[in-house]
């Protein structure tokens, strides 16, 4: 822990927390800016750079500012907000294992965007507001069935997983009744991809950021780490529990579910990046920054292995994630039996 | 309260036999249901056929009702019956095998092991017969299988870990599953039937197929009871009253494989089946696998057959898939279940 002083002003922070973020954000810049530069007309990361800064010819600019920047400010939008929300979920959980997917979160933001494409046959902003009902709604539910017992323990994990078929199987009846046109477009959002993405599906998402991540990581991050210790332990440190859990879980499922709107559900790095931020940076706490850029640099490397791992094809970000995330779950359970935690 | 405690009297022989014949009845009961829902399942549709009709369509080449009866309602009626027979016998054995009130096909991913081998056989390997694809779906059910519970933690396996270690299979191999779809989009619109698991696809061609492997899966199940009974006392326990732990896990393991593929080859993935029906049945019969797992091999078709139905009449004209209807069903089911129980020291 250092503390930088400027006259009354002083902050603390942890030089290697900083040093994981920073090298965090490199990589996701770097990613970007690799696949900004790849496609049927390649540039060079040097070329990217000049545009993005301003110069370079007015047809490159074109296909950089219109045609690809769109994808990879969805990605890294994305990817943060995921791994931010899956910071805080595992945090008041106070279970590694306590991401939105696993609890059915995310399947529940699914539900409400297929609901407003099948059967509203909305798109745009009726999309972001279909994920946030049905991520709310599923939270409600959540939150209905644990009770008294509250937002820990295996009850919970075991509910969330229930729920989560539950709406796996709801989600698959809403295909089937969609016309053939619509179900591919659903089935290629549930599938959670980067493709044809604009600025009319992100900007919603980044405004949503603005809000929210000041008011995580300045005002909330402080009583989490506090709220890590058990709810007698934060009260009795002044911490108005019920009112600090309330605020920043609905911050949490609204960055999940615009995430979800965005992309469509991208399965696991929610659950990974904390872990790996927080193995990385040693440092209790949520580790929310750092968390938030591991979670864009993992989306946007998953994005590239799709686009570029079969020629001619590109496969959905989710599905990379999904394969990926699922054998890290699987190595989870394998070594954290071995240290006796689950 | 006093401390005097009431010792239960051993019980009499007559008492034993009272109970058996109980039992034989309730089973006798449950296959009554299992044919009246069988034949309502012949008869209601988006054609309803009055009974008599039913019994002619059965019977006489003539009826006008001889086709629909033979060549839909039959063979979908059939594999009912046998989805129903693997996943609740499925169910049931894993969950004694396992010692762990969670358990199921579906929820722990073995239906998504062979969902992705079957995929991969239709896809890469373009194969095309069900015969094919058949071995595809056991060998994926049976690794699957084997994975599950080397991670799940074998014998210690908690609740939790086991769902989990099911859940992160699960969404594995969906994910390849997805992106084989994707990558064949001509198979899409087939398959986003089959992957909700439906019963419409009935051919008698695919009911004959699975048939033997059905009897199989159900002839080992039914014969490893008695050494599961043993075995939920522990190893040691078991290996003290004679069963061999090693062999009945094989064993169990072997029939889970051969009725979790059937199932998964001739229908797609059906979830909460195999989860509710052992637990239902456990109130009527008790502990006794001996008992409990023919009960489940009745009872199960029945709950599938009726939700099948269910499916046929609340969306008219069109059908509900009947994986849809089980999970509809059978979630609130989980959901109450895992509320009930203390799981947290589990």
């Amino acid at each position: 822990m250092s503390v930088l002083r400027a006259g009354d002003l002083s902050v603390r922070f942890r030089p290697r927390a900083l040093t994981v973020g920073a090298a965090c954000l490199a990589v996701a810049a770097a990613l970007a800016v690799v696949a900004i530069g790849s496609g049927d007309f390649p540039l060079t990361p040097a070329q990217v750079v000049e545009i993005l800064l301003g110069g370079g010819a007015p047809s490159d600019a074109f296909i950089v500012k219109e045609l690809r920047l769109p994808r990879v400010v969805t990605g890294l939008a994305v990817g943060a907000a995921l791994g931010l929300g899956g910071a805080v979920f595992q945090s008041l959980v106070r279970n590694p294992l306590g991401s939105p997917d696993i609890l059915g979160f995310t399947q529940g933001a699914s539900s409400g965007v297929l609901v407003t494409i099948v059967v509203f046959g909305g798109g745009g902003a009726a999309v972001a507001f279909g994920a946030i009902g049905g991520g709310i709604v599923t939270g409600l539910v959540i939150m209905a069935l644990t009770g008294r017992h509250g937002l820990h323990g295996q009850r919970l994990i075991l509910i969330g997983i229930g729920i989560a078929a539950i709406l796996t199987g709801v989600n698959g009846y809403l295909l089937t009744q969609a016309q053939i046109i619509d179900a591919a477009r659903a089935f290629l959002w549930l599938a959670g991809s980067l493709n044809g993405r604009g600025w009319s599906d992100v900007v919603p998402l980044l405004i949503a950021l603005a809000l929210i991540v000041p008011f995580l990581v300045l005002a909330a991050a402080r009583p989490m780490r506090m709220l890590e210790m058990g709810d007698d332990a934060a009260q009795g440190l002044g911490i108005g529990v019920e009112r600090v859990r309330m605020g920043v879980l609905v911050a949490a499922v609204l960055a999940i579910a615009l995430a979800a709107a965005a992309a469509g559900p991208v399965n696991f790095v929610a659950l990974v990046a904390p872990q790996l931020a927080r193995r990385l940076t040693r440092a209790p706490g949520p580790n929310l920054v750092p968390s938030m850029l591991m979670g864009a640099a993992l989306l946007m490397a998953a994005d590239l292995i799709g686009q570029r791992a079969f020629a001619g094809t590109q496969l959905p970000v989710g599905v990379v994630t999904g394969l990926i995330g699922g054998g890290y779950l699987v190595w989870l359970l394998v070594t954290e039996r071995k240290s006796g935690r689950i | 309260m006093s401390t005097l405690v009431e010792t239960p009297s051993p019980p009499t022989a007559r008492a034993v036999g009272a109970r058996r014949s109980a039992r034989v009845a309730g089973l006798v009961a449950a296959l009554l249901a299992l044919g009246v829902v069988s034949v309502a399942s012949l008869a209601v549709g988006a054609r309803p056929l009055p009974i008599g009709d039913v019994w002619g369509g059965l019977t006489d080449p003539a009826s006008p009702a001889y086709t629909l009866v033979h060549d839909m309602r039959l063979p979908r009626t059939a594999l009912g019956v046998l989805a129903g027979i693997c996943l609740g016998l499925g169910g049931a054995v894993m969950q004694a095998l396992t010692r762990n009130p969670i358990a199921d096909p579906g929820l722990l991913g073995i239906n998504a092991g062979a969902s992705a081998a079957v995929v991969t056989a239709i896809s890469v390997l373009g194969v095309t017969s069900f015969l094919g694809f058949v071995w595809f779906s056991f060998a994926g059910a049976g690794i699957v299988a084997v994975l599950l519970y080397a991670i799940g933690g074998g014998r210690g396996a908690t609740p939790a870990r086991l769902a989990l270690a099911g859940s992160a299979l699960s969404a594995a191999l969906f994910s390849y599953v997805n992106a084989v779809m994707l990558l064949d989009t001509a198979a899409l619109d087939r398959m986003r039937f089959w992957t909700v698991g439906s019963l419409a696809a009935g051919d008698p061609a695919i009911v004959a197929r699975v048939a033997p492997f059905v009897g199989l899966g159900l002839l080992l199940a039914l014969g490893v009871a008695r050494p599961l009974n043993a075995m939920a006392m522990g190893d040691d326990a078991a290996r003290g009253l004679g069963a061999n732990p090693r062999r009945t896990r094989v064993v169990a393991i072997a029939a889970i494989t051969l009725l979790c593929g059937a199932a998964t080859a001739a229908c797609g993935p059906i979830v909460f089946v195999g989860l509710m029906v052992p637990h239902l049945v456990r109130v009527l019969t008790g502990p006794d696998l001996r008992w409990l797992l023919p009960y489940c091999a009745v009872l199960a078709p029945v709950i599938l057959l009726v939700a099948d139905i269910t499916g046929r009449v609340v969306a008219r004209p069109s059908e509900l898939q009947v994986g849809i209807v089980t999970v509809v069903l059978g979630g609130p089911f989980f959901l109450y279940f895992v509320r009930r129980r203390r799981m947290e020291r589990s």
